[in-house]
């Protein structure tokens, strides 16, 4: 009987998400992180029961030495995920996004709520429910190996193992019936084959890196007794536990306050560097971008609309949203009477409109931008944007 | 309105009777408003701006100490005269999702403030909500939807039409916009300003946002675990900040600025509990500063320059440095 468990556990949670019959996207991400992270603590207990059945897996791909900087380790190309709301309504949360993370870089993905930031992030871990979630098209590589078409039991193997990953909410990512110890000790016993006594060390260890005071102490404590920056810390200490190469944090900081943001921040580069991983970070943060990224995506309607280097995009931002998005932004050192605003808010997914999805609010939008959707083409060497400002149909005239 | 020595405490599970345990979430707090002004309140979470901001509103009774409107004790009110003073003051609230009843009309929402409050007639009333859902930058078709129907900067205008229904001359915005995406944030922001000016309303502003109260503020209390460590005008707080954890909040924020490094203020741990407090100085155990004086003995909030207050022992010894040597300077010029 106790055989058959660790079978189940990620087609449970996902049939109990999409079993709430919310079609709201939000909703059933919320579900799909709880969901998981029950199952997680399921895997643990069955984990230890049947032994080394999965460990010797784990063994296969721990990595060779990381050679050239610039060795592509994550390619994403023309992923589209779609959600059907019924009565012929689909949300292209994610609508034919292509990037490519380089190993020891950290990639910044911004965009607005609903811009199909999270939903790019989820998909890269196979995270998105599917259905009402559907894969229209696209490819996830990591380190030239397809994962999106790997069958559950190996993508359970990246999971957590080669891809890490932080959620925005530390209250509720961490399960609060067990102890911190054990939460930490479950990826390590799963993926690394420890017994109980070492993982436990381990445990011990990593809190220890991630600047929690008294580990011996907290590892035995619940989250509960934990505040809103140590939760995060410890879930830094879980999505590193296996050195994965990839680390996700998904507004790692939204929840936390300024000084312990800039605490959690530092901790994550520090630990990229330690351990010579990358990181994609979400966020809406352009403070938080300009500190910590090298490069950056900027999303706007399950789309990417400008790609470049954080200096280049910041200095010099070509598309109209992200210079629009860099002016609302209120700042410490200049004082101006009114913020600048953007007019409107953003199309809701299900009707985008049939040009550029950004037209209805930009200043810049000619007639083309309203009938054919630009693509995202080179604008110099190493910036992209979507745009036909660039695209010849307008001349360049804010070029 | 003046505040002076308000404090609000919530007792705490597991008191003993004759000892009781409290939580001091405003301790000690005096603060003057002026009219038509905008004072912004800055803290991190638990710092005790928002319980402040609910006190005035007498939403919560202040255990202490009072607030004087125009003149008038608030805290000894109740009942009728109360409420006649209510409708001079209103709340903006956080949560745009939670603030509006989801089975009323965004029109009966605005409208219901009024019909308590204000005698007017059936057409009068109406015609005031939609004067108002304009005045916020909706159109009148807005009043037979529903809040689902909106998004979360459309809903924090719903927010502001119904505080402004009754021409309050005071309002408490408790983070308006923190709920907000940025290019949002600056439209709300700007709706606030241009309202205030039109209305000559008197803003209390509390947010985490240490960049959107510099926007809006004319002046900036910094609190910390209940007490307001520095009080001064929005110029001399962001260009001179003195105390140390106002130092640090600023030098905190992730900014965009490749030229410079700024001087960083590093400050560990977290808020400590507020429940027990560090004695002394509320900031010490994480101040990078602190002094044997500061452990034993509370700094009091004390006038650094005139427009500028500050709690902290730093600028006790510096404050008579600098007041005696302009001392001597003056008995220079007058020899």
């Amino acid at each position: 009987m106790d055989v058959r468990v660790p079978t189940m556990p990620y087609d449970v949670a996902f049939l109990s998400a999409s079993a709430w019959g919310s079609h709201d996207v939000s909703h059933v991400c919320d579900a799909t992180r709880r969901g998981v992270f029950a199952d997680a603590s399921l895997r643990a207990r069955s984990a230890f029961l049947i032994g080394g059945d999965w460990m010797h897996a784990s063994q296969v791909e721990k990595n060779e030495e990381t050679t050239l900087q610039k060795e592509v380790l994550l390619e994403v190309e023309d992923l589209r995920i779609y959600f059907e709301l019924g009565r012929q309504k689909v949300a292209k949360a994610v609508d034919g996004v292509s990037f490519t993370i380089h190993k020891g870089e950290t990639v910044a993905l911004v965009g607005e709520s609903g811009s199909g930031k999270s939903i790019t992030s989820l998909s890269i871990m196979r995270l998105v429910p599917m259905p009402p979630g559907k894969l229209v098209s696209g490819s996830v590589k990591l380190n030239d190996r397809e994962i999106l078409t790997l069958p559950e039991k190996k993508m359970r193997e990246v999971r957590g193992n080669e891809i890490g990953m932080i959620f925005q909410e530390p209250m509720t990512s961490l399960d609060p019936v067990f102890t911190i110890g054990n939460q930490i000790m479950e990826s390590l016993l799963h993926h690394q084959g420890l017994k109980r006594k070492e993982a436990k060390n381990k445990a011990i260890d990593l809190l220890k890196l991630v600047g929690i005071a008294n580990a011996e102490k907290v590892v035995d404590e619940y989250p509960h007794q934990l505040s809103g920056g140590m939760r995060q810390r410890v879930m830094i200490a879980i999505a590193m536990s296996n050195n994965p190469k990839l680390l996700i944090a998904d507004e790692p900081t939204t929840a936390l306050d300024v000084t312990v943001q800039a605490q959690i921040l530092k901790l994550m580069l520090k630990m990229k560097e330690e351990f010579n991983s990358s990181i994609l970070l979400i966020t809406h943060d352009m403070g938080v971008v300009a500190e910590t990224a090298d490069r950056v995506l900027v999303m706007y309607g399950g789309q990417i609309v400008e790609e470049a280097a954080v200096k280049e995009l910041f200095l010099n931002p070509k598309h109209p949203y992200t210079k629009a998005l860099l002016k609302t932004m209120p700042s410490l050192d200049q004082n101006v009477d009114r913020l600048p605003s953007i007019p409107g808010s953003v199309p809701p997914a299900h009707s985008f409109p049939q040009g550029c999805r950004f037209a209805e609010r930009c200043e810049f939008a000619f007639d083309q931008c309203k009938q054919q959707l630009p693509e995202l083409i080179n604008v110099t060497d190493a910036h992209k944007a979507r745009c036909h400002l660039y695209s010849g149909f307008g001349g360049g005239s804010i070029v | 309105m003046e505040i002076k020595n308000l404090k609000t405490y919530f007792p705490t599970r597991g008191s003993k009777i004759g000892k009781k345990n409290y939580l001091k979430a405003v301790d000690d707090v005096s603060l003057t408003i002026y009219k038509g002004e905008t004072l912004g309140i800055v803290g991190e979470s638990g710092s005790g701006k928002s319980t402040l901001g609910r006190t005035i509103l007498q939403l919560v009774k202040p255990t202490e100490g009072s607030i004087i409107f125009e003149d008038n004790h608030l805290e000894n009110l109740s009942g009728q005269t109360l409420q006649s003073f209510r409708n001079q003051m209103q709340m903006v609230f956080q949560d745009p999702f939670g603030s509006l009843n989801p089975r009323m009309k965004i029109g009966n929402i605005i409208e219901e403030p009024i019909k308590l409050q204000m005698k007017l007639s059936r057409a009068e009333r109406k015609n005031r909500v939609k004067e108002l859902i304009q005045k916020v930058g909706l159109s009148e078709e807005a009043l037979n939807k529903y809040p689902h129907e909106f998004s979360g900067g459309q809903r924090q205008r719903i927010g502001i039409a119904r505080a402004l229904s009754i021409n309050p001359k005071f309002i408490i915005a408790d983070e308006p916009v923190s709920a907000l995406d940025v290019s949002i944030q600056s439209q709300v922001l700007n709706l606030m300003m241009d309202l205030q000016e039109e209305f000559n309303l008197t803003y209390l502003f509390i947010s985490h946002d240490l960049s959107v109260v510099k926007h809006i503020s004319d002046r900036v209390a910094v609190m910390y675990l209940g007490r307001i460590v520095e009080i001064a005008t929005k110029e001399s707080l962001y260009e001179n900040p003195l105390h140390p954890y106002t130092k640090a909040l600023l030098s905190a924020i992730p900014v965009v600025n490749f030229e410079e490094k700024r001087e960083e203020i590093p400050i560990s741990g977290e808020l400590p509990s507020n429940t027990n407090p560090p004695v002394g100085c509320a900031f010490h155990t994480r101040c990078p500063f602190a002094m044997e004086k500061c452990k034993n003995e509370r700094p009091l909030l004390k006038v650094v320059n005139h427009n500028q207050q500050v709690a902290c022992f730093l600028h006790d010894s510096e404050h008579k440095v600098t007041s005696e040597t302009s001392e001597t300077k003056k008995e220079l010029v007058e020899s």
